[in-house]
């Protein structure tokens, strides 16, 4: 353990005080000894030493109060020497463990100077088949019906710890079944283990604690305040830190049994945050979207407003092929054909007639390209639109656009939405006569009306759903969601992160990139080769020096930061104060 | 494994002629062949043979009485004494069934349903007796008993939709089973 | 008029006669195979009358699968791929059928009928050559075999092709050498006057008869049976492996070959192969049975009582004869049928031993030990000695030149 350059000095200078020299003690987990910060939890350090300890009350984000018993390890601490007395060293310079006769929760204690941990043996093993048991006596075992089958814990560590039978003959419990806890949360006491994260979660994330517990012993029922449903934005991440069934999401229940479900990493879209998000897919279905951790953006939690916001997706309302403008109706036109028509249009108008609204949903990679197409034409008259909002104290940002700092890098100015009026005025007094809108709806959003459209001579729309502004634009391109499609974005804080692709787009939509592709070359004639969206990085990292030896690829699940916005995102600034004050692990 | 040196056998005069030997063999498929046509082939009785080889004539003569009691025909849902449908959804089978034939979309039992502490049953309940296989992985995996392989064999249809059997048809088949299932008892 | 009952005669013999075997040959020949293995084989297709509201449908125990099976070749897809040589694809198939069908024309089908005083052999073309035509125009199906595996342009077809046309060539040897002895003893070529003389002086293979007597036959007849029997077993076999049957089939042979020279063939054009083959397999069992087992003659002095049936001006007995001749080539297309079904097949190595070493020779000696039967009258004993010592003693040297030259080592070889 030692590496001092004498072995003289070795024997003086024992383990404690070379692991105090860095404030680390030194623990010793299944007979291997190791180096701890002071402070950290039992379980943190078997976690690291690269045991997990089953458990289910615990959450490093929330505080431990080690009501579930589950995660028992044996604790041993140095043998204490009669007074004036040496302790017992080994060769190694490590005094004998003396190990406890009852178990200790992992949760809630904190390592020490000599420690021992077992995480394994008989002691361990009995006791945890004990909890089992216990917890399973009550449990109405309708794992066939119930949504969380196949991301219980208690399923796993039944499985993982418990014993094969139940030993209780009596009749189990009953409690309240299918209670509508909130607006999006359905509760079921009966497969509650009481392990109380729904209600720490709600007072120390949220700060609105509705739940809690009623009665006493056995009879103990998880419940809403009677005045106060469980109506905040954030409720549904209780059904994601519930370890059973007992909360359950309303939009997700009885969808689909989560073993069909294919995960991929994304981000969301909703507001500036930039939310870490997983999406779960069947086929060509997102079912559920779930927070993915990031403690730098999102910490494990999400809004309600975000994840549920992926309906859209396969609505009858989604376009799936180009349409052109034949009289008052829209018809169904090939790519190609649609192509040719905005090349012939544009080509026909001076470039300064000409002007963009393009979207900061857009990805960089888009809104490269859109620089692009806005060279090819020659028109200076680029806008995006804004979109804020109140924003809240936790999560969701006042700019619900998800890529605004990323337009300000890839358009090069500070504020991407300053031309929005005069292009507005332009299009009123007849200034412009040709309008290419990529992904936003002008007439809700960007404060047209459909008077304003009428005497465009072209105007093109780019967009996922049916909406006003189609109505007036002369050729509609179908393009693909969020979720189908790849590229990268920057949040508010500055951070790189990544969309990837869960599902195909319906039909004959494609990608935004991919169609800008092709307006340009249409319009411009020469056939480049962008075959991939990763070329489409590499051109432009090589012109943002903030992107320099970046690819998508090294973009990885978490993102980068690639710029200081200074802008502070409210949950971490409160997490990371109760990390300090040590009230929380993670 | 020491290579092993065959050695042909060596063969007599008459033997290396061949022709008596092709003229026993001659002999020996002829009596077969009458064997065949008398409906005296070996088995033929216990393949309840038509009187003609080993075959049973399909039509006319049908294998129902025949069926062994393991045999595996067409999978169906079960409801129980009380007309309660089994299954509750949970969607094992479909995970299971390796030609994927099962699909599934489940649904939730109103709350003003007299059973409605299950919650959940299949909305739609497919099986595409085209892919079906018939290897019985979804009658052991059901942890309701729910879904069994009953002795239907004759599954035949005259377009692609015909042989998919929805939930109504399943249930025909499928009948009524007793037996002990706790889901609907509210304290076990 | 002789153009009309020519024309009468081919149309009802070729193609009321031997075409419709074809079908009835693959009828037998299915049914046949279903019983040996046990099965039932087609008894179903028969006329739907229960379509028609009727309460039962006639089966006519599946008497009418082949020509099911033939409408079904015939509305399939004609599917001509777009690599092969067309001409020649279009060719090859035309090329097996017709040979098959041409030698028709020297097979005395019955002895002949009386209509109104005209007296008409049945058969086609009295010719005075008939075997030599026969195998003449027969061994033209291997140009049908060949074109189709060349044209194909794939590689299977090809090695089928390759395979039937050396397979042809080797046996069409020993197949004439074979009927040698038959000739010297008929001292006649027309196939129609060899079998009035079987039906005069007992069959070729049953000489129990002679000049309308019953009787034991003499010694020199007696003896003449054994170069009568090699050759009818020599010509036999060589005719499997002429025809491309069991255990012959090596063109074809599915295991190695997918379908042999036709594999890229569909609809009518494989049809039209599958025809050729049946065609040859009936042609061929026509000339052994006209050859060696008294064509359309029921032996036993019955012959000329029978010709003299009659209803007023109408001898019919050669009607009679025409169903004899039907009924011996029915049981002979039946042992084709048993062969194949109980026969496996040769391995290539073998067959081209079989044919050039065994039968060649065989054929050869049994040539010259048939005309020293033939001639034994003629020549004084002592020549007659000389003669048969010789003859054993090549026999004996061929034998032991063909131990000799076999492999030594007595392993298995793969």
């Amino acid at each position: 353990m030692s590496d001092s350059p004498s072995s003289a000095t070795a024997a003086l200078i024992l383990p404690k005080d070379l692991a105090a020299e860095t404030g680390r003690v030194n623990v010793q987990i299944d007979g291997i000894w190791r180096q701890f910060a002071k402070g950290t939890r039992m379980i943190e350090a078997c976690r690291q030493a690269g045991t997990i300890v089953p458990h289910y009350c615990y959450h490093p984000k929330l505080s431990s109060p080690g009501s579930c018993r589950m995660c028992m390890v044996q604790m041993g601490l140095p043998a204490r020497p009669a007074p004036g007395q040496e302790p017992q060293r080994d060769a190694a310079g490590y005094e004998t463990i003396s190990w406890v006769a009852r178990p200790v929760i992992a949760c809630a204690n904190t390592v020490s100077e000599n420690m021992g941990i077992r995480t394994h043996g008989d002691l361990v093993a009995q006791t945890r088949e004990g909890v089992m048991e216990f917890l399973l006596i009550n449990h109405p075992l309708d794992c066939p019906i119930c949504d969380q089958a196949g991301e219980c814990r208690l399923q796993e560590h039944s499985v993982g710890y418990g014993r094969s039978s139940s030993r209780f003959m009596e009749m189990k419990v009953k409690k309240p079944k299918n209670v509508e806890i909130g607006p999006r949360v359905r509760l079921d006491d009966e497969r509650c283990i009481l392990c109380g994260r729904c209600i720490r979660f709600m007072s120390e994330v949220v700060g609105e604690p509705v739940l809690g517990f009623t009665q006493r012993g056995t009879h103990t029922t998880l419940t809403a305040h009677p005045d106060r449903p469980l109506d905040s934005n954030y409720s549904l991440n209780t059904t994601d830190i519930c370890p059973v069934g007992a909360l359950t999401s309303n939009d997700f229940r009885f969808q689909m049994r989560v073993w069909f479900l294919k995960e991929t990493p994304s981000i969301d879209v909703n507001c500036g945050t930039g939310t870490n998000i997983q999406l779960w897919t069947r086929g060509n279905k997102i079912y559920r979207i779930t927070p993915r951790q990031n403690n730098e953006v999102n910490s494990c939690w999400m809004p309600d407003s975000h994840r549920l916001n992926f309906h859209s997706l396969d609505s009858v309302a989604r376009f799936t092929e180009p349409l052109a403008k034949h009289g008052a109706l829209h018809e169904p036109v090939s790519w190609e054909a649609a192509f040719l028509t905005a090349a012939s249009k544009l080509k026909a108008q001076a470039p300064e007639k000409i002007a963009i609204i393009a979207s900061a949903r857009m990805t960089n990679e888009e809104l490269f390209l859109t620089r692009a197409l806005a060279t090819a034409l020659g028109t200076t008259n680029l806008s995006l639109v804004p979109r804020f909002s109140e924003p809240d104290a936790l999560l969701v940002a006042a700019d619900r656009n998800p890529n605004t700092t990323g337009a300000m890098l890839v358009l090069d100015t500070q504020d991407p939405f300053s031309k929005l009026d005069a292009i507005r005025a332009g299009v009123r007094s007849g200034a412009i006569k040709a309008l290419i809108v990529l992904g936003e709806d002008l007439i809700t959003d960007a404060g047209f009306c459909f008077e304003d459209l009428a005497p465009l001579e072209f105007l093109l729309q780019s967009h996922t759903l049916a909406n006003p502004t189609a109505l007036a634009a002369h050729l509609v391109l179908p393009t693909a969601a969020f979720a189908e499609k790849r590229g990268s974005m920057v949040n508010l804080s500055g951070r790189l992160q990544r969309l990837n692709r869960a599902i195909e787009p319906p039909g004959q939509c494609r990608d935004d990139w991919e169609i800008l592709r092709d307006l340009t070359q249409a319009i411009t004639g020469n056939t480049g080769h962008l075959d991939s969206i990763e070329e489409i990085f590499q051109a432009l990292a090589e012109t943002l020096p903030a992107f320099n030896e970046l690819t998508l690829s090294k973009i990885g699940h978490l993102g980068i930061p690639v710029m200081d916005t200074g802008y502070q995102i409210p949950l971490l600034t409160t997490e990371r104060a109760r990390q300090a004050a040590r009230l929380i692990t993670g | 494994m020491p290579v092993v040196k065959l050695q042909r056998p060596k063969l007599n005069f008459g033997e290396s002629i061949y022709l008596l030997a092709v003229a026993k063999g001659f002999l020996i498929t002829l009596t077969h062949a009458i064997k065949s046509l008398r409906g005296k082939s070996a088995s033929a009785k216990s393949l309840a043979s038509s009187g003609l080889g080993v075959t049973m004539q399909y039509p006319e003569h049908r294998w129902d009485e025949h069926l062994p009691e393991y045999y595996r025909g067409a999978p169906a849902l079960v409801t129980d004494e009380q007309g309660r449908e089994r299954c509750v959804s949970c969607q094992l089978c479909e995970f299971i069934c390796p030609p994927k034939a099962i699909h599934i979309t489940p649904g939730e039992i109103p709350s003003n349903d007299p059973w409605a502490k299950v919650e959940k049953r299949p909305a739609a309940f497919e099986i595409d007796m085209i892919r079906c296989i018939y290897c019985g992985m979804c009658e052991e995996v059901c942890p309701e008993q729910a879904i069994f392989l009953r002795k239907d064999y004759l599954i035949t249809g005259l377009n692609r939709a015909d042989m998919v059997h929805n939930k109504e048809k399943l249930l025909a088949i499928g009948g009524v089973r007793t037996g002990l299932v706790n889901k609907w008892n509210e304290l076990k | 008029m002789a153009l009309i009952i020519l024309i009468v005669k081919i149309i009802a013999l070729t193609f009321l006669v031997v075409l419709p075997l074809v079908p009835i040959s693959v009828y037998f020949e299915r049914r046949f195979c279903a019983i040996i293995q046990d099965r039932v084989g087609p008894n179903r297709t028969g006329i739907p009358l229960t379509l028609l509201g009727f309460k039962k449908d006639f089966h006519f125990f599946g008497l009418i699968q082949p020509m099911a099976d033939g409408v079904k070749l015939f509305l399939k897809e004609d599917f001509t791929p777009a690599y092969v040589r067309k001409v020649f694809f279009w060719l090859a198939p035309a090329l097996t059928v017709a040979p098959a069908l041409i030698t028709v024309c020297v097979i005395p089908f019955g002895s002949s009928i009386t209509l109104f005083g005209n007296t008409q052999q049945l058969v086609i073309a009295n010719l005075d050559i008939g075997p030599l035509f026969v195998f003449a125009v027969s061994s033209l199906t291997v140009y049908g075999i060949t074109l189709a595996g060349w044209s194909s342009n794939s590689k299977y077809p090809l090695i089928g092709a390759v395979r039937s046309s050396a397979q042809m060539i080797s046996y069409e040897i020993s197949l004439g050498l074979s009927i040698i002895p038959v000739l010297l003893y008929f001292g006649e070529l027309n196939l129609g006057k060899i079998v009035q003389y079987q039906a005069d002086h007992g069959w070729l293979l049953l000489p129990l008869w002679k000049n309308g007597q019953l009787g034991l036959p003499d010694l020199q007849t007696a003896l003449f049976c054994i170069p009568a029997f090699v050759a009818f077993i020599i010509f036999t076999i060589s005719i499997f492996a002429e025809t491309n049957r069991m255990p012959f089939d090596l063109p074809e042979c599915e295991t190695e070959l997918v379908g042999g020279y036709h594999t890229e063939y569909s609809s009518m054009k494989f049809a039209m192969f599958f025809m050729g083959e049946y065609a040859a397999m009936v042609i061929g069992s026509a000339l052994i049975v006209t050859l060696f087992l008294g064509g359309w003659s029921v032996g036993f002095t019955a012959d000329k009582w029978i010709q003299n049936f009659h209803f007023g001006e109408f001898y019919f007995g050669g009607l009679i004869h025409l169903l004899v001749f039907l009924l011996k080539l029915i049981v002979f297309i039946l042992f084709f049928i048993l062969v194949r079904w109980t026969v496996p097949r040769f391995r290539y190595d073998q067959l081209m031993k079989l044919g050039w070493v065994v039968f060649f020779e065989a054929a050869l000696i049994n040539v010259f030990l048939a005309a020293l039967i033939l001639a034994a009258p003629h020549l004084a004993p002592a020549i007659l000695a000389t003669g048969a010592v010789l003859l054993a003693v090549v026999t004996a040297a061929l034998i032991w030149v063909a131990k000799v030259s076999e492999p030594k080592s007595g392993i298995l070889q793969a």
